[in-house]
């Protein structure tokens, strides 16, 4: 759960928060969160742990959606992150969390990269159906390779810090603490890049693309720059999950957990990074207790809550704090 | 003189209809160039060629005296091509100002990841222009929430944010009602005015109405049928037969 990273409801003639406050208002929100986390029981830090570790990958399709486009194949690239954090630590016995973290980051992003210029000319039902089919190329080929565990993937160790081991009993706090300063510092960097020149040419995109060209700006770069950023966003979310949980299947680049990386993003709406975390927090609940209570049937009150969300909501949660006026 | 923009020969044909042929004009540095002609003459498809939307069939089109024909709509705009829009395009759900700066964050050709879309400096010469078209008092407003007179003056002031040396304007006063037309492009022009005299800013713009049209252009072409059927100073162009005939529609019967 990141930090706090948007304009407060004030009216839009306003200056916005000036970084330097966003800033310190995240690192505040997340030194809090940390210290709570003391006195947290075990189950709360990892369901905080996961949440802020695929709100990542959430981010990354918040940052697509911004341009007008949703991918249904996130999967993808929290699989890569995931696997090739999982491979280097069983494989290359290389063990630090941090440094996983930006392998899984940068393999997601490699891979996805060469995708990206292709994928830039689509819009809407295409560009969700592609981005969707190649997480199914994935899935269909992890479930194949006999090596990486086939099916039923496989199991890694418990990771290192900066030289330091960790013994079973710090190794859950340590990995809340290194995933929600992950969590932090991209979601602070995401809230530079939506404020930035190019942010709001993204916000340009999505509403009139011809102009943009008439402008002098380039729609297509816009758009492949999006789907790299969001790249490595999710392979970052992959890796900590996977160093939290100690294991790993081609289930996570399956439609279904595609489709909830989606529900999130449309849960949080575009206009707030730190509600893709809260948004992210809230699926991770409802999931943990509703699977508790009614083992069978979570999805359905999943798709209650989003059915309500999308009815009174549609802005998403973070429009509860960030007002456009509409007058 | 030497002309800042001339088509050679320029040809375009959509299946049986000639949107253009052998369009020959050289047009100076800091002109008022008003395109006239009925619907269908080839007014728009002309202004579309220039600026690379459409790619000619035949011929060429010379800016400062290289060649530009086969250049996408993004080359050609960073070579000081700017245009507005018949139907103003615009980004309905953002800000007047947030629409001005999208403008200069493209024109500046200086992208970044870092500098704040709202940083001073674009801001301040965001809000110079919305003065100058007297769109201040809109700046905070959403634009689809925006009259129609006022969004055609907010698509032409974002063109003007890169400074361009050939302005086009696709029927500016279209969608206005009569008496504001004259108020409009008393502001356009004003807007305008400084750049043309210090920068010989060269302008063309397509009109339909011939009051506007002999008020503010300093040259007139008139297109019939794809091709030019008078060229020159508005009153003599104006008087021609075949203007009169096919784009004025005065001279009905011998």
């Amino acid at each position: 759960m990141a930090a706090t990273i948007t304009a407060p409801a004030a009216p839009r003639a306003k200056a916005a928060p000036s970084p330097a406050r966003i800033a310190l208002a995240g690192l505040g929100f997340t030194a809090l969160l940390a210290l709570a986390g003391l006195f947290m029981p075990k189950w709360l830090t990892f369901l905080i742990t996961m949440a802020a570790a695929q709100g990542l990958v959430s981010l990354g399709i918040v940052l697509l959606m911004r341009g007008g486009v949703v991918s249904f194949g996130q999967g993808m690239v929290f699989a890569l992150g995931g696997y090739a954090a999982a491979l280097a630590y069983n494989r290359l016995g290389f063990t630090d969390a941090l440094g996983l973290t930006l392998l899984g980051g940068v393999t997601a992003t490699l891979v996805a990269a060469p995708f990206a210029p292709l994928l830039a000319r689509y819009r809407g039902i295409f560009f969700a159906m592609l981005t969707l089919a190649l997480s199914m190329v994935t899935y269909g080929l992890l479930m194949k390779i006999e090596v990486l565990g086939g099916s039923d993937g496989f199991n890694t160790g418990r990771p290192t810090l900066l030289g330091q081991t960790l013994s079973d009993a710090r190794v859950g706090y340590v990995m809340y603490v290194l995933t929600l300063v992950i969590a932090t510092a991209m979601a602070l960097l995401a809230r530079v890049y939506f404020d930035s020149t190019r942010g709001l040419v993204t916000l340009a995109v999505r509403e009139n693309e011809l102009r943009v060209e008439y402008l002098g700006g380039s729609v297509r770069q816009a758009m492949t720059i999006n789907f790299i950023l969001a790249a490595f966003a999710g392979g970052c979310g992959g890796a900590l999950v996977v160093l939290s949980l100690g294991h790993i299947d081609p289930n996570f680049s399956y439609w279904t957990t595609s489709g909830e990386f989606v529900f999130v993003a449309i849960l949080a709406g575009s206009q707030s990074v730190l509600a893709v975390f809260v948004a992210s927090t809230v699926l991770e609940v409802v999931r943990s207790f509703s699977s508790a209570y009614f083992p069978n049937t979570w999805q359905l009150a999943l798709g209650l809550f989003l059915l309500l969300v999308i009815r009174f909501l549609p802005g998403g949660i973070g429009s509860l704090w960030i007002k456009r006026s509409k007058k | 003189m030497t002309a800042m923009l001339q088509a050679r020969g320029v040809g375009k044909r959509f299946g049986a209809v000639v949107a253009a042929a052998e369009i020959n004009i050289d047009i100076a540095a800091g002109e008022r160039v008003s395109l006239i002609g009925s619907n269908g003459a080839g007014k728009t498809s002309f202004v579309n060629m220039i600026t690379g939307y459409l790619k000619p069939d035949e011929g060429q089109i010379l800016l400062d005296g290289s060649d530009i024909t086969a250049l996408a709509p993004r080359a050609i705009t960073r070579l000081g091509v700017a245009r507005s829009f018949q139907i103003p395009q615009l980004y309905g759900e953002l800000s007047v100002l947030e629409n001005m700066l999208v403008a200069t964050a493209c024109h500046d050709n200086a992208l970044s990841f870092w500098h704040g879309a709202r940083r001073a400096a674009a801001v301040e010469r965001a809000d110079a222009l919305l003065l100058r078209f007297r769109l201040d008092e809109h700046r905070e407003r959403r634009v689809a929430e925006l009259p129609g007179g006022v969004r055609k003056l907010l698509d032409i002031a974002m063109a003007m944010t890169g400074h361009p040396k050939l302005l086009l304007l696709d029927e500016p006063t279209s969608g206005v009602s009569a008496d504001e037309k004259f108020p409009m492009m008393d502001i356009v022009m004003g807007a305008l005015g400084q750049e043309t005299r210090e920068r010989e800013m060269t302008v063309l713009f397509v009109e339909h109405d011939m009051d506007i049209v002999e008020r503010y252009a300093s040259r007139v072409v008139a297109f019939y049928s794809g091709r030019i059927i008078a060229d020159g100073e508005p009153k003599s162009a104006l008087a021609t037969d075949d203007v009169r005939r096919y784009v004025t529609g005065e001279l009905i019967t011998e």
